[in-house]
């Protein structure tokens, strides 16, 4: 994981970056998942990607085509992707391309919507599919053609600035979001030839505080996916959920997902909306947590702890000392100034997990359980510990330990 | 008779206490203004007796 090099260096058509994403074939958050056990937002996010496809005429007829078997589903930790919330990956959407350089894999990702009523939290209304329209013919060419032009961006040293400036890359980017837009302007203004779509182009990233969660995915499946299939390795290699189920895979037992109910996240909800609105947990924005960001820096971020309902600043930082009673060591490259530069936790190790009952703390966004209304809140939810108790015995199972 | 005056004599002095375990004992010890620090422990796996053993044979 220390290791790895995670660089940002693309914008391109998820059907080149993912060249077995085919026609009616829709990616998803969380491990495997039918359509039957699919919650609200995840069936109204389908919904939607199927009419901007071009695969169904309305939202209705989507609906019963995927009912009917229409539509091939599989998550995106299947095909070297993440997407956040539902998550929805599919042949015609831009996709950023995240390399490590170290290992020569790459990992993708789409690029965030936005704040409110989008798709990644279920929302398929005509606004919705034409802002995924102009992500696919306007702002993804204009990031590609900068990103190639300048090399890419490096992105080790944007998430140690970052955690400086007091984001834990989860439910707080607006400093790395930020940092993002100062390199990339400068090179979008001069491959440019449209101003008015240039200040366009800008004015979005600069009005999405969220701008960064989407890039620090993609570096987080960048950076465990050459982690996996180590023979005998505990630690975790990616943490996901769907809305109905949390998975996690670790890395002696290769693909395996170790699957269990997903939780509530408990948190605080905008003006308007309460518990009873929420959609039980769910995206791969989990991938986050697990490269030590996220819950596991929320040393780094008192404010987000305000912002999820975790509690005051103190509390925060007992959020990142009790995350390193689970992982194998610390990332001496992301370090937290309030807490003595303590390195963010590295390594969810399942033994630790299950020896001191401490489950993975994640920060996250809740979505409304019904489709097309959007986010509600954030708050703070659990990895289920059942999960982890399957890994140990997997793993013990692969080892021939009884 | 000697151990039972030691007993004593450590039960009239000042106590510092580390508890480890049940926290509601720090917390009564507390309210009677002894110095008590509470160690947050419970069994490995929670007392479940087979991942414990898989545990111990796992290296952990």
């Amino acid at each position: 994981m220390l290791a790895a090099d995670p660089v940002l260096v693309d914008v391109i058509p998820a059907s080149v970056a993912i060249p077995d994403l085919g026609d009616r074939m829709i990616l998803h958050a969380g491990p495997p998942i039918d359509w039957p056990r699919m919650c609200g937002p995840m069936r109204g996010a389908i919904a939607g990607i199927a009419v901007f496809e071009g695969w169904a005429d309305d939202l209705e007829t989507a609906e019963q085509m995927a009912a009917d078997g229409a539509f091939t589903f599989a998550p995106n930790h299947h095909y070297d992707a993440v997407g956040p919330m539902t998550g929805m990956t599919t042949i015609s959407q831009p996709l950023m391309v995240v390399e490590n350089r170290a290992f020569g894999n790459r990992a993708y990702c789409a690029i965030n919507e936005g704040l409110g009523k989008v798709m990644r939290f279920g929302g398929n209304d005509a606004e919705v599919l034409a802002r995924l329209g102009w992500l696919r013919d306007v702002l993804g060419p204009a990031m590609g053609t900068a990103l190639r032009d300048m090399g890419g961006i490096e992105l080790k040293p944007l998430i140690a600035r970052g955690l400086s400036m007091g984001d834990e890359m989860h439910q707080r980017n607006v400093a790395c979001s930020g940092l993002v837009l100062r390199a990339l302007a400068p090179v979008m203004a001069k491959t440019s030839r449209d101003t008015a779509a240039l200040a366009e182009a800008l004015g979005f990233i600069g009005a999405n505080d969220q701008f960064h969660l989407n890039i620090a995915m993609a570096m987080g499946k960048a950076i465990m996916d050459p982690v996996r299939n180590i023979e005998g390795s505990t630690v975790v290699t990616a943490m996901s959920r769907n809305g109905t189920d949390f998975g996690i895979r670790v890395s002696g037992t290769g693909d395996q997902w170790f699957i269990a109910p997903v939780e509530m996240p408990q948190g605080l909800y905008f003006a308007g909306f309460t518990e009873q609105d929420a959609n039980p947990d769910m995206g791969d924005s989990t991938i986050v947590e697990t490269i030590g960001l996220g819950g596991f820096a929320m040393g780094a971020s008192p404010a987000v702890a305000g912002f999820v309902g975790a509690g005051s600043a103190a509390d925060a930082a007992l959020f990142t000392r009790t995350m390193g009673e689970i992982a194998v060591g610390e990332n001496p490259e992301w370090t937290i100034p309030a807490l003595d530069y303590l390195g963010v936790p590295t390594g969810i190790d399942i033994r630790l997990v299950v020896e001191t009952g401490i489950a993975p703390t994640i920060n996250t966004g809740i979505a409304h359980r019904e489709p097309g209304i959007g986010q509600v809140g954030a708050g703070v939810v659990k990895a289920p510990m059942a999960c982890f108790e399957q890994a140990l015995v997997g793993i013990a199972k692969e080892l021939g330990i009884e | 008779m000697a151990k039972e005056s030691k007993i004593t004599d450590l039960l009239a002095a000042d106590l510092t206490v580390i508890n480890v375990g049940l926290e509601g004992f720090a917390i009564d010890l507390h309210a009677q203004n002894v110095d008590v620090v509470h160690v947050d422990w419970s069994p490995p796996a929670g007392g479940n007796v087979k991942l414990a053993a898989l545990l111990s044979k796992l290296g952990s």
